[in-house]
């Protein structure tokens, strides 16, 4: 009984993990029809950068999590305006430049970082946890799950309530038209490229406490980010959040229950929803 | 500086010449040439980064002189993959023409090389772990002055039924041929001293979050983990968070000295069994600790050590065949006939299948003046790769798996 619970809340938790760095890919896949192959690095660069912040400079873990945010997020936007804009329409052009940016992005982050693994300390108000009904919750795991819920609501009030989300929403759902009603998608491409990156990078600092921050963090992760889009269906939030989730357990249930078919049990949803609904549990039928 | 046409032609014409003639030479004169097979780049760069600080301590601390002649010393980056160690292991052999090879570094690599180098008969002197290269399927040309994967596993399972007086535990590793032999050993040791392995888990090799395994942890008296790479400092970390108590066993990977500035508090306690200690007390490790953070500007682990170690087996063969190194076969004979009583491990001899037998330290991470160090608890001298049982009995029975030993039920 209390594995089950203990399963469930960390299904939760890296759900929500899962939730901070697939949201941005969704949507810049959404958007720019790309799937950005660096989104496993900016997750890394965000953790990497935060992790200097916090261990080495020392500053509140708060404050160092908004400084590699910012950081990842102007990178993104460098990516966007100098590379990615300058191959507009070209897609395998900017999936190659994307795969080659993310191992310059490992093989930099090897030079500035080593290859030492860096263990980043859990912020002194959240080390600990509570023991409910005889399980152990970590405290900081369930900071996790309530920051991704609100800025999962956050996401949901931009996109859903703002004249910026009605443009993304029209640039996701048909481009062309958008353009030819006034908005400039271009600079829509950049706006949220900087977000998923800001976003990615977020996640990478606030998982790096549990996962820690090592070469080849960028790996592990891009594909879990690809299964749960996938999943989820592209440019959709709540595609990405109940992706998020659904893998989430999926993984913790899968590797305790069949520790063997660990991976197969996490790809196999994915080639399900592949055969019986291409566009994704959430995602628009392609025009 | 600014750089003018004429120098510029200079310098590269100097560079173009010293690629296209390399120094024609008498045979005696000739430099000796050590290959290095190592990992730079990716996910198993550390590792490999503390190889090569190593060897160029030890070249260093030589002059780049090994009985005599010069030394050669030419670095490889395979990437940590077996197709890379492929492309560079004939590099090395058959542009390069190097008279021994160090490294590689992971198992897959060796293995990916290993008949390759065999019939070109070039000794080998790797870290790499893999039971059966020194064991059931011997590789000739092999040394290996590291350790098996279960050369350290065993004495710790002593400690831990002996000393410790463990009774139940769990083991936790990934999911590799590297993971199944270090607990194939500790189980089959531990198991004969009185003790029982109630559950084997076996983790992916990239597991962001090992939660999911440590739900299953309870009801022990100690938690056995083997990981390697970066993967031991994420693991010790979750499983604090976790609430978990149990003390925690492990052997050279998890509990590398080279690590110790990455793990957290949570690794304090830590027992761990492993050919090298940062605490040896004797001259050359000191002069090798101190040489080697020097260089690399961290502190050496088993790996760096391994490295210096065969550093010293090369140069006592050399002494050995009197500066010659045309015969392979005899320089490998002297290989493994050296004895050396003056390494950063303590004394070190080899057996006729090329393993090393010496020191296996028992220590625990402790926390000193703010920093985690390593305190030897025990030290386990003579320590060969069949230890502690017969040889022959050892070899009749299969090379460690995942089902061999049996749970018992």
């Amino acid at each position: 009984m209390n594995l089950w619970l203990l399963l469930a809340i960390n299904s939760i938790t890296f759900g929500g993990l899962l939730f901070l760095l697939s949201a941005g890919f969704s949507l810049i896949f959404g958007l720019m029809r790309i799937p950005n192959l660096t989104h496993g690095s900016m997750f890394m660069l965000g953790a990497y950068v935060g992790a200097s912040m916090v261990m080495t400079f020392h500053l509140p873990f708060w404050i160092g999590a908004a400084i590699a945010a910012l950081a990842v997020a102007v990178f993104g936007g460098l990516i966007e305006r100098f590379l990615l804009r300058r191959l507009a329409g070209a897609e395998q052009a900017q999936v190659l430049v994307t795969l080659g940016i993310s191992l310059i992005v490992a093989d930099f982050c090897l030079m500035v970082w080593t290859g030492d693994p860096i263990s980043v300390a859990t912020p002194p108000d959240l080390v600990g946890g509570v023991r409910f009904i005889g399980v152990f919750f970590p405290t900081y795991r369930i900071a996790i799950i309530l920051i991704a819920c609100v800025i999962g609501a956050l996401l949901w009030e931009l996109l859903d309530r703002t004249r910026l989300g009605a443009m993304i929403r029209a640039g996701v759902d048909d481009p062309q038209m958008a353009r030819v009603v006034g908005i400039r998608v271009s600079r829509l491409f950049t706006i949220v490229f900087c977000l998923g990156a800001a976003l990615a990078g977020f996640g990478g600092i606030m998982g790096a406490p549990i996962l820690s921050v090592y070469p080849g963090l960028d790996n592990d992760m891009l594909p879990l980010a690809l299964v749960v889009v996938i999943l989820g269906g592209t440019g959709s939030l709540l595609g990405s959040l109940v992706g998020s989730f659904v893998i989430g357990f999926i993984y913790n249930y899968g590797q305790a229950l069949f520790p063997e078919l660990a991976y197969f049990v996490l790809f196999l949803p994915m080639v399900v929803v592949l055969v019986l609904r291409p566009q994704g549990l959430f995602g628009k039928q392609a025009p | 500086m600014r750089v003018n046409r004429r120098k510029f032609l200079a310098g590269t014409a100097a560079i173009a010449g010293a690629a296209a003639f390399p120094m024609p030479s008498i045979a005696q004169a000739a430099p000796f040439k050590i290959g290095l097979l190592t990992v730079k780049t990716g996910p198993l760069a550390a590792g490999g980064i503390q190889m090569e600080g190593g060897v160029v301590t030890f070249l260093k601390q030589r002059n780049y002189k090994l009985a005599g002649r010069k030394v050669d010393f030419i670095s490889a980056d395979t990437g940590g993959n077996p197709a890379g160690a492929k492309t560079k292991a004939q590099e090395l052999i058959e542009r390069d023409n190097v008279d021994v090879i160090l490294g590689p570094l992971a198992a897959f690599e060796l293995l990916a090389i290993s008949d390759y180098v065999a019939e070109h008969k070039t000794p080998m002197l790797s870290l790499a772990a893999a039971e059966d290269i020194t064991q059931r399927k011997p590789n000739p040309y092999f040394v290996r002055a590291s350790a098996t994967s279960s050369q350290a596993m065993k004495p710790l399972a002593d400690y831990a039924a002996k000393e410790l007086k463990l009774k139940k535990v769990i083991t936790i590793v990934e999911d590799f041929a590297f993971g199944y032999e270090q607990m194939g050993g500790f189980q089959q040791v531990f198991e004969d001293d009185g003790g029982r392995v109630l559950k084997k888990i076996w983790t992916p090799i990239v597991t962001p979050d090992y939660t999911p395994y440590l739900a299953q942890i309870s009801g022990v008296d100690a938690v056995i983990q083997g990981f390697a790479g970066s993967n031991p400092v994420k693991f010790m970390k979750q499983y604090a968070d976790q609430g978990l108590k149990y003390p925690v066993l492990t052997g050279e990977t998890g509990g590398d000295d080279a690590e110790l500035h990455s793990f957290g508090d949570e690794a304090v306690g830590m027992i761990s069994a492993c050919p090298y200690t940062i605490d040896f007390e004797n001259e050359t490790n000191k002069r090798f600790i101190a040489d080697f953070t020097k260089e690399v500007g961290n502190l050496p682990g088993f790996y760096a050590a391994g490295l210096y170690v065969n550093g010293q087996v090369v140069e006592a063969a050399l002494k050995a065949t009197g500066g010659k190194s045309a015969d392979k076969a005899a320089l490998v004979k002297a290989m493994r006939a050296s004895h050396l009583t003056d390494t950063p491990r303590g004394p070190v001899r080899f057996d006729d299948k090329g393993n090393v037998i010496g020191n296996i330290f028992v220590r625990k991470i402790v926390k000193e003046n703010g920093k985690l160090w390593q305190k030897t608890l025990k030290t386990y001298t003579n320590i060969s790769q069949f230890w502690p049982y017969d040889e022959k009995k050892f070899l009749a029975q299969p090379v460690y798996s995942r089902d061999f030993p049996p749970l018992k039920s």
